[in-house]
């Protein structure tokens, strides 16, 4: 099902058309009234009337999250708070958080944006949706809320917590469509299952879960033990909140983003050149309907790819990877853009291999070296030596073969390398500075 | 006619054959034989216990990874010559040895030799038919 057959189905060539002429405007836009572009465009030596097509989007200066603390809270708006609706805010665990508004229209676009994911994932009218983001500063509850209620779903503003009194709804109400993260949906299913209740058996058909990084194996477990379908939705509160970009149920295969609100580059980031489609890197976002707070060229730093074949759902919007990581992770080896995120998606397509690692990078003279820790499991552990050996060519083949460079594995001990979802250490850097 | 015996995946880094004899100490398990095979970076220890499941109990629980695998005991007695007709048989019948090792039988001058085969019963078979002595868990548990 097509929420929006109109857009969502816009033949390539009207979509980059009616992007072009989005662009231009939210150049003159943002020129015209906020100081900070101007001075940035100033800088960059481009005019709004310079842009004249989608390739003058890279003669554009980017937008770092520095720039949005720097001008806290109402620096970037666009327009005059009189206009402004909402505000909402990012947690910011450093400092002082990040502020967007949001005018009339803007809350009616991600609506629409909304409305168009959910039915992407297979929700229509008539489902309940059990809304468990947080309802607050925090733009993942509001916005999902606002969308439900548009395709005329009846919507449970759960928020987060209480998981017994979750369940509980969950099961008498007879929820048939899950929002929240995809760990809280895991977490979800153990507390029921210590209840002595099996989720599976409630009426859930769909997750659809976002708001921190998680892997195709979580998925699998999710599926597995919720008892549904798993789909991805990718958002940031800078740019929108939750419905940048969604998995279509048909695909459950990359993001669709909103090519008609929101332009996709990749870029490498450390040279900060765009790269072509289907390679990774940087994933750079331009809004080009936005009114609040528009912004040009929005580093996000998830790194991901942009997938321009046709999806089989209908959708001509390019699809997004699923987030592979940040930016912030990148290492460079012997020249080479290297993400950890990288190694272990290697590491996961190996049977047996769980995707605990840590990289050790050295310098032996003026050579970058790399040794990648594998921990030995049950399943992947043999009492013969080749066969242990055989593990490790293999993995360092992969890795070659993805990443063209050689590492060195070592094997070792189970739970000798840190497991958490956040904050693992997985990179020891010892290259002098 | 099979023995069992168990492997474990060790770092080579100080300590950790250490704490493997600390953790079967600890429950009383004795080790009737050991073979250490490693690279540079690992070593895979193989024993030969009184008390195979208490051993693997005791050291999954102390975090190691282990394998139980099952290998053939053959008597070998001390006179030259010995050892050298039983790798003829097994040349002989085309039967693939993975890995080996050997130690002393207690108050007797025989020598134990530790098999790993690809096809363990084809080799305990074609042994057995040349007259070779192989030995049984409870005998070689109690040596
Ligand atoms: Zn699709």
């Amino acid at each position: 099902m097509i929420w929006n057959d109109d857009f969502e189905t816009l033949p390539r060539e009207a979509l980059e058309s009616l992007q072009a002429k989005r662009l231009k405007q939210v150049s003159e836009r943002v020129y015209a009234t906020v100081p900070f572009y101007r001075q940035q465009f100033d800088q960059a030596g481009v005019k709004p009337e310079n842009i004249r097509s989608l390739d003058d989007l890279r003669r554009l200066p980017f937008t770092l999250k520095q720039d949005m603390r720097d001008n806290y809270p109402y620096g970037l708006f666009a327009k005059p708070l009189d206009q402004i609706v909402r505000i909402h805010a990012s947690s910011g665990t450093t400092g002082k958080p990040t502020v967007v508004g949001y005018t009339r229209r803007d809350i009616e676009n991600w609506t629409e944006l909304m409305a168009r994911s959910f039915v992407a994932a297979g929700a229509h009218c008539g489902d309940v949706i059990h809304n468990a983001y947080g309802y607050g500063l925090f733009t993942g509850g509001l916005g999902a809320h606002y969308g439900a209620e548009r395709i005329g779903a009846s919507v449970i503003p759960m928020s987060g917590g209480n998981t017994k009194k979750q369940l509980m709804i969950m099961q008498d109400f007879g929820s048939t469509v899950l929002t929240c993260t995809p760990s809280y949906s895991l977490f979800l299913a153990e507390a029921a299952a210590e209840e002595g209740v099996d989720i599976r058996k409630f009426k859930l058909r769909v997750g659809i879960l976002g708001a921190e990084p998680w892997s195709e194996r979580m998925r699998d477990e999710i599926e597995a033990k919720v008892g549904i379908k798993a789909i991805d939705i990718y958002g940031l509160s800078e740019i929108l909140g939750p419905g940048v970009g969604i998995e279509c149920i048909e695909a459950q295969s990359g993001l669709h983003i909103w090519e008609d609100h929101f332009i996709p580059e990749i870029i490498d980031p450390h040279t900060c050149e765009v790269l072509p489609d289907g390679e990774q890197g940087e994933l750079v976002i331009t809004t080009i309907t936005k009114e609040g707070i528009p912004l040009i060229r929005y580093r996000t730093r998830d790194i991901t790819r942009i997938i321009a074949e046709p999806c089989i759902c209908g959708r001509t919007h390019r699809r997004l990877a699923r987030m592979s990581g940040r930016s912030d992770d990148m290492l460079i080896i012997r020249g080479v853009n290297v993400f950890p995120s990288q190694i272990e998606s290697v590491l996961m397509q190996i049977e047996g291999v769980e995707p605990h690692y840590l990289l050790i990078v050295d310098r032996e003279g003026t050579l970058d070296t790399l040794e990648v820790q594998v921990e030995v499991n049950e399943q992947t552990f043999s009492d013969e030596i080749k066969v242990l050996q055989g593990l490790s060519r293999r993995i360092e083949k992969e890795i070659k073969d993805l990443l063209g460079i050689s590492c060195r594995i070592r094997l070792v001990e189970p739970k000798t390398l840190v497991r958490s979802e956040g904050k693992a250490q997985r990179v020891i850097d010892k290259r002098p500075k | 006619m099979k023995v069992q015996q168990i492997s474990i995946f060790i770092e080579n880094k100080s300590g950790r054959l250490a704490e493997v004899a600390r953790l079967l100490d600890e429950r009383k398990v004795s080790i009737r034989a050991l073979s250490l095979a490693d690279t540079s970076d690992f070593g895979i220890l193989r024993l030969l216990v009184d008390n195979t499941d208490a051993a693997l109990f005791a050291l999954k629980e102390g975090g190691f990874t282990v394998s139980k695998t099952e290998v053939v005991a053959v008597e070998v007695p001390d006179q030259p010559g010995g050892l050298s007709r039983i790798l003829q048989v097994l040349d002989e019948s085309q039967i693939n040895v993975e890995y080996m090792y050997a130690f002393a039988e207690r108050n007797a001058n025989n020598a134990i030799i530790i098999f790993r085969f690809d096809d363990i019963d084809n080799a305990i078979g074609t042994l057995q038919a040349k007259g070779v002595s192989v030995l049984t868990g409870e005998r070689l548990y109690s040596l």
